[in-house]
């Protein structure tokens, strides 16, 4: 379980986040949805100690985010930055295999191959292998990334804006892949999203935070309503209602 | 990939054998120790470079800078022109060389030490800002130094021109002893932290994720880089022409071709394959201009030349992508 107590955060002056408590309990996709600068992507920066805590708690299972080693967290919890820009020429198969380095520091052991060559096979990347990340597509990049914090093999697994750029086949194959990892891997997803429709197809939960709180916290049919649009995201989109998933009309 | 590594041996071998013996006058008794000892210097500087030009481009992740982008070769400079300045042409000949050499690898460690207060000053400081206060300070530097050099006399003046280029001429055994002394222990840090190297070359992002905290791995990486530096201008001179140079050549040059002739970018093959190819350019290119062309230019002012057109090829190769 991730437990956050009392985080706020603030950028010279600015808050960001303001005394923000959740509990994310292990399984499940959960979904961070808000508008622009609600501070979703901030709080999951913070878990995945990206940033630093300036007040508060977090821990993850009976980790203390900031006090526990760097190794440790690393084998609990992997995450995928929402800037996926790597500065080194490396092939995919490569990338992938640096998602082991916490279990293996360097020296990749035949266990750690077999993990990377089923993520690979996973993720679709076999014929991508030997590929170059700057030869390949936005959409092939982004799945390779993530492809790396799965090889990671951590519990918790936290994406920042994974459909950044990606066109609706590559977002629907990566959802898909996320909702089977939390299904049948019983992996924790924990996913920043801006586009409320995939929110409600693919997340058991979805948090709505606005102005640095948490406005609401629940299934996606009780969350997505008509007073939430209009007053969090300020809008007046419809909502329609499709089996049992609500659909924003956009 | 291990194929190219004998065949980089292979030629460094080939270079190390033809500048023992090629245009061999004398005996034999002497032209080995004094052959020898230049041949470890130009070794010693050349792997001291690489390393640190290998480290810098992977902890500022840019694949055109090198450490004297920092000022390193404008505070040899003005270490020289402070003295010569100070005691005269013949009082700074006459000062003994461990003392020089201990005086240029402190001042040059100081400025690194300096550089990475302003890194930790920042709080969450980025590399960037490290790099920009390293370029104001060599401005810095350099200016101050041609300040004083206009004040020199011209016949001294001449005399410090001639030393402000990497020379390997004569090379004095005890301070090639020292220089190895803290150079070798500095590159085989380098190669323990090679697997956390290929870790924080994928940004600082991914390798906090992955349990490499990248704040500690480029300062103990900078303090390398300074100490390697350091000890390789003040064994050799600077190898950029001190007067100008905004980027060492050399370093530019041998980690550019490594890139090329090993293509990977774990440092565990980066890391000996720019240390050999530092050492052939250097003692093959020191070969032919001694050995076969017999001229007397400084070999940095040729790797110089062929620096700045690579780093153009690099940039604009870079700006396409």
């Amino acid at each position: 379980m991730i437990t956050i107590r009392g985080v706020s955060y603030e950028i010279q002056g600015q808050p960001i986040l303001r005394d923000i408590d959740l509990d994310l309990p292990r399984g499940g996709v959960t979904a961070l949805i808000g508008p622009n600068g609600a501070g979703k992507s901030t709080l999951l920066s913070l878990i995945a100690r990206l940033k630093k805590l300036q007040s508060g708690r977090i821990g993850v299972d009976d980790l203390e985010v900031g006090k526990c080693s760097d190794r440790d967290l690393a084998k609990v919890l992997a995450i995928m930055p929402q800037s996926g820009h790597v500065s080194a020429r490396l092939r995919v198969g490569e990338l992938v295999e640096m998602g082991r380095y916490p279990w293996h520091q360097g020296r990749p052991g035949a266990h750690d191959r077999e993990i990377v060559a089923e993520t690979l096979t996973r993720f679709s990347l076999d014929a991508l292998r030997d590929r170059f990340l700057d030869e390949i597509s936005g959409g092939q990049r982004q799945r390779a990334l993530a492809a790396m914090a799965y090889a990671q093999g951590t519990d918790y697994l936290l994406l920042d804006e994974p459909l950044n750029n990606l066109d609706i086949a590559a977002a629907r194959h990566l959802m898909r892949l996320l909702r089977d990892m939390a299904t049948g891997g019983g992996k924790t997803i924990v996913i920043v999203l801006h586009d409320i429709n995939f929110a409600a197809a693919f997340a058991d939960r979805i948090v709505v935070m606005h102005e640095g709180r948490i406005a609401a916290d629940g299934a996606p049919e009780t969350i997505i309503t008509q007073d939430l649009l209009t007053g969090v995201f300020g809008t007046d989109a419809e909502i329609l209602t499709l089996g049992a998933r609500p659909v924003v009309m956009v | 990939m291990a194929r190219r590594f004998v065949i980089l041996g292979l030629i460094l071998g080939l270079s190390a054998l033809g500048y023992m013996t090629l245009g061999a006058v004398g005996s034999w008794s002497f032209l080995i120790p004094f052959r020898g000892a230049k041949l470890a210097a130009l070794l010693l500087t050349g792997a001291s470079i690489a390393t640190a030009t290998l480290l810098f481009q992977t902890i500022t992740a840019n694949r055109i800078l090198t450490p004297s982008i920092m000022g390193f070769d404008s505070l040899y400079m003005a270490v020289l022109t402070v003295l010569v300045f100070t005691l005269g042409a013949s009082g700074y000949a006459a000062l003994p060389a461990p003392l020089l050499f201990f005086l240029n690898l402190g001042v040059m460690s100081a400025l690194g030490i300096l550089l990475f207060l302003a890194l930790l000053a920042g709080g969450r400081g980025d590399m960037l800002k490290l790099v920009l206060t390293g370029i104001v300070l060599g401005i810095l530097i350099r200016a101050l130094s041609s300040f004083l050099q206009r004040m020199i006399d011209p016949s001294e003046f001449s005399s410090l021109q001639a030393a402000s280029f990497a020379r390997f001429t004569h090379v004095d055994p005890l301070l090639l002893g020292l220089s190895a002394l803290v150079s070798i222990p500095a590159i085989a840090l380098a190669w323990r932290m090679r697997h956390r190297l290929d870790v924080l070359s994928l940004g600082t992002e991914a390798a906090t994720g992955l349990g490499e905290p990248p704040r500690r791995g480029q300062k103990q990486a900078l303090v390398l880089i300074c100490v390697l530096i350091g000890s390789a201008t003040a064994l050799a001179g600077p190898m950029s022409s001190g007067f100008s140079g905004p980027s060492n050549f050399l370093g530019l040059i041998v980690v550019a071709l490594a890139r090329m002739v090993t293509p990977s970018f774990r440092h565990a093959v980066l890391l000996p394959s720019a240390i050999l190819v530092s050492g052939i350019v250097l003692i093959g290119g020191q070969t032919v201009m001694e050995r076969v062309l017999h001229l007397s230019t400084p070999l940095p002012v040729v790797i110089e030349l062929v620096g700045g057109l690579l780093f153009l090829v690099l940039l604009l190769r870079g700006s396409r992508q």
